[in-house]
């Protein structure tokens, strides 16, 4: 092959960044991200069990279903003494729990710390707002779905959910992790384009870089 | 004795002082859960953090600096536990201590948090700086009163060996710095709360404030050389201080239950009290802490002790 | 309070006044005689405080409401100043020289009814809705069923239950009725 396919084939594997100006495209990084699988089975296996025992939860509070995390840390519910402990950045937490509700404003920044968390990550979404929009299904300014926007792990209905529906929803968090299911950081990565259309779709004022590395 | 067993020596010793380090860490996390009324993690739990972390598949750096800080970091924690004789008159826990070693591990308490600043700085994170400033500035407050009380000791044994020192406090326990020189002791213990960042001066890391502090963008396998350092650094400074104050260990049993003690004691500080604004903190250490350090360098030095 | 009204009946064409309870009153007064009367509520009456100012879409009359509820702290009285504007290029007076903190109900305002306010500081900046492209959407001719149909995308399967009929039926149907608690007045 010639320098010049090569050329444009890097060119297509680069992400457009088309809504930045053009001063500051050199301060963001425009690759795209990549599928990266498991090393080996056997040794995945166990990487996978001590996954599931210290899950690190963005203290991201997205919607009014924060309030029930609060419950959850503290002494009634007390979540650490399941693994599960509250980060404060996005750099080091592997599950993000959306809480309720969505609204525009949010979901960009949902999207924004989503693509900042270091795979393998998990999405963990809370309440009924997310599955169908809930009491908030006609309203102009709330999402319906949550799996349109980013890949979503397991559901947990209700509005609001009690602490005990969010223990057992961890629960059932940790059993996929274990088997080996919870691949949402590669499937949004092979889906990458058919989320960016989504998303790009209700997000008007898209100032950011495609990927927030 | 050669310098492969001396290198494997030190191998075993930082391995064991690491896992104590951290198995401490999740007794401490235990202590605190049974305090707010809750049951707490596993005392495993430091282990499969850090296992978690080192084990994602992706990382994000920011630069050449922000390789190394965790590294540095880590260089700090090795050096520091590396020069201190862990069990008095031990081969396999002797480490590389050496004549004027108390200087050298002074130095290495304070490389750590240096070369951190380095690798934070380039995350460009505007919380990270934050964090470096109030730690080094944190840092450099409660140095004052423990360099007095190292000061104090130094005069009081006339050395800077630490093995001598705690070859000067064999025998009784009437013998320990804590009697013979209490004044030193309480001054370096009220400045341990500071460099154990437990609750009164755990401004440093903030986790509501400054979120995290310094590492805020430290990921992946940089988060889990921090997580390990923290381990070892925790067991280094715990023997520094049970050497230099309470007698030093001849066996690892006496080291375990001593260094326990002693970290209980900020444990408990840091339990029942609420935490102090920066400016607080620095204000208190330079305050009297500082003031028994200087009298009790006056007590040793001037009133020549007990005897 | 009935010297005060008087006394701003004297001042202003008062075109309306309600009394909802003792301590919350409501006048309305022109559009162009607001501010004076707002100025002086503030500096002489002792109505300190802009509690908030809030409009209401009166879509059969062709009109907003503007709302601008005032306290005063030493009395514990609340008063809603009414002013009604033009549905079509609605536009107000800003009273940002009064109250400091009215630029953000202002910008709220001009966002999510398309009031403007021409002397606001930062009154075209979004609010909450970022890139907006729509009619502003607190206006009641705005379809947000319709809208939320179009652009977010609906989970087929979705159905309603009136909870307490629901709860009635599957979980407490052997459960006594629950007590009622009967009130003098009823």
């Amino acid at each position: 092959m010639s320098n010049k396919h090569i050329d444009e084939i890097e060119n297509q594997m680069k992400l457009a960044n088309e809504s930045l100006p053009e001063k500051e495209c050199s301060l963001f990084a425009d690759d795209r991200p990549t599928t990266v699988g498991a090393f080996n089975k056997y040794y995945e296996g166990f990487l996978n069990w001590a996954r599931s025992r210290s899950l690190w939860m963005l203290a991201f509070g997205t919607g009014c279903g924060a309030t029930e995390l609060r419950p959850l840390m503290t002494s009634r519910y007390d979540m650490s003494r399941y693994g599960i402990a509250p980060r404060p950045t996005p750099r080091q937490a592997s599950v993000f729990v959306v809480g309720g509700y969505a609204s525009i404003k949010t979901i960009k920044r949902i999207i924004r710390s989503y693509e900042q968390m270091q795979g393998p990550k998990y999405v963990i979404a809370l309440g009924s707002c997310t599955i169908n929009g809930g009491m908030y299904y006609d309203s102009y300014n709330t999402i319906n779905r949550l799996d349109y926007y980013i890949p979503v792990d397991v559901y947990i209905a209700g509005c609001m959910p009690r602490p005990e529906a969010l223990i057992a929803g961890f629960n059932r968090l940790k059993e996929k992790i274990r088997a080996g299911e919870c691949e949402g950081m590669n499937e949004y990565v092979e889906k990458f384009d058919w989320y960016k259309k989504n998303q790009k779709q209700i997000i008007k004022d898209w100032n950011m870089p495609d990927y927030n590395w | 004795m050669s310098i492969w067993t001396q290198v494997l020596y030190a191998a075993i010793s930082v391995t064991v002082a690491t896992v104590y380090g951290l198995t401490l860490g999740g007794i401490v996390r235990k202590i605190y859960a049974r305090v707010h009324g809750r049951f707490g993690p596993p005392v495993w739990q430091p282990f499969l953090d850090i296992i978690q972390t080192s084990s994602r598949r992706v990382s994000v750096s920011h630069g050449n600096m922000f390789l190394l800080g965790p590294v540095f970091r880590l260089a700090g924690g090795l050096g520091t536990y590396l020069f201190i004789p862990v069990i008095f008159g031990s081969a396999l826990f002797g480490n590389f201590s050496m004549a004027g070693d108390l200087l050298l591990v002074m130095y290495f308490v304070f490389f750590g948090q240096l070369g951190m600043a380095l690798g934070a700085g380039q995350g460009g994170h505007p919380y990270s700086p934050l964090g470096i400033a109030r730690g080094l500035a944190q840092m450099s407050a409660f140095e004052v009163p423990f360099t007095l009380a190292v000061i104090a000791v130094a005069i009081q044994y006339n050395s800077l060996n630490i093995t001598s020192i705690v070859a000067a406090q064999q025998g009784s326990f009437l013998n320990w710095t804590l009697f013979t020189n209490p004044l030193a002791v309480i001054a370096a213990m009220i400045s341990m709360l500071g460099m154990n960042m437990h609750s009164p001066f755990s401004i440093v890391l903030a986790p509501q404030e400054i979120p995290i502090g310094p590492p805020i963008e430290m990921n992946s396998g940089f988060l889990s050389i921090l997580q390990t350092n923290r381990g070892l650094f925790a067991a280094a400074k715990l023997v520094l201080f049970m050497n230099l104050f309470f007698g030093g260990a001849t066996n690892l049993l006496e080291m375990i239950a001593k260094t326990f003690f002693i970290y209980m004691f900020s444990v408990f500080v840091g339990a029942a009290y609420p935490r102090f604004r920066p400016e607080q903190s620095f204000r208190f250490f330079l305050k009297w802490p500082t003031v028994v350090g200087v009298l009790s360098i006056i007590y040793i030095a001037y009133l020549g002790g007990v005897s | 309070m009935e010297q005060l009204i008087k006394k701003i009946k004297g001042m202003v064409h008062l075109r309306a006044y309600g009394k909802q309870r003792d301590d919350l009153h409501f006048v309305t007064v022109d559009k162009a005689q607001l501010e004076m009367i707002l100025a002086h509520l503030k500096n002489y009456e002792g109505f300190t405080h802009l509690a908030f100012l809030q409009a209401v879409d009166l879509l059969e009359e062709g009109k907003f409401r503007l709302i601008y509820m005032l306290y005063n702290y030493s009395t514990n009285v609340n008063l809603g100043v009414n002013v009604l504007i033009d549905r079509d290029n609605a536009e107000m007076n800003s009273i940002h020289k009064l109250w400091a903190h009215g630029w953000q109900y202002q910008r709220e305002l001009h966002e999510l009814f398309g009031i403007d306010f021409p002397d606001s500081p930062r009154v075209h900046e979004s609010f909450v809705l970022e890139g907006w492209e729509e009619m502003p959407p607190m206006r009641r001719d705005f379809d947000t069923l319709e809208y939320s149909n179009r652009t977010f995308y609906q989970r087929p399967g979705r159905s309603t239950n009136d909870p307490a009929e629901y709860m009635k039926e599957k979980i407490y149907k052997n459960y006594p009725a629950a007590p009622v608690i009967r009130r003098d007045n009823e």
